[in-house]
């Protein structure tokens, strides 16, 4: 399943497709000259485990506040037109989206550097944690590689 | 009233989602801690070390932070969103 909707900031369980998602931003201005996205997927290796399923909880409001407000500081501070921030919910397999960050900008150097700052700022202040399972069990990720 | 919600490894820790305690008068995070030592002693430790994120109203709080009828407190361990 797969939803595209004007928000710019969404959490949720649903699949999303890129596509779709850079289309809407390309429509915010015409005088986008530059787009930079980063996609997060599900890897199935990690410290050396494989992993069968990971799982996303967030904080409802909390979460949806922070990624605003990673949204607004990023127009502000890295002068780009737009950004949208969609972050998925729940159980994800391995190889499927999990957060989607565009950068819409004028030109390419100011929104590359928005989103790299943006996926850095998310894993750093948005609460939002992740559960892997292995052969071994299920277990919270508590750190940010 | 106030709610207290615990997240991720905490929920688990503290084998709940939410607590909903009466108070009476604005208290401290100190005094939080004591009441909810009571059902679960490991997550009054892990409050009382600070080893723990806490916010208030969805607003980022600290230790020093008081609380006040209403508010809703929760526990947040190290984020680990992204991918």
């Amino acid at each position: 399943m797969s939803t595209t909707t004007d928000s710019k900031i969404r959490i949720q369980l649903e699949d999303f497709s890129v596509t779709d998602e850079i289309e809407v931003m390309k429509k915010v201005s015409r005088n986008i000259g530059g787009i930079t996205t980063f996609l997060g997927t599900g890897r199935e290796l990690s410290k050396g485990e494989n992993i069968t399923q990971l799982n996303f909880e967030h904080y409802p409001k909390m979460a949806e506040k922070k990624l605003e407000e990673i949204r607004i500081q990023a127009i502000n501070d890295y002068g780009i037109i737009d950004m949208s921030i969609i972050h998925r919910i729940g159980p994800i397999e391995i190889g499927e989206n999990i957060v989607l960050i565009i950068a819409v900008g004028e030109h390419r150097k100011e929104t590359f550097k928005a989103c790299e700052w943006a996926i850095a700022e998310l894993k750093r202040v948005t609460p939002i944690w992740k559960r892997e399972t292995t052969s071994k069990g299920e277990v919270w990720v508590q750190d940010t590689p | 009233m106030i709610t207290v919600k615990f997240f991720a490894s905490l929920k688990t820790l503290a084998e709940r989602e939410e607590d909903r305690i009466e108070i009476e008068n604005s208290i401290s995070m100190d005094q939080l801690s004591e009441i909810i030592s009571k059902t679960s002693p490991k997550m009054g430790d892990i409050i009382r070390d600070k080893k723990v994120m806490i916010s208030v109203n969805q607003e980022m709080a600290d230790s020093d932070t008081i609380i006040h009828d209403g508010d809703e407190v929760a526990f947040l361990p190290p984020f680990s969103g992204g991918s």
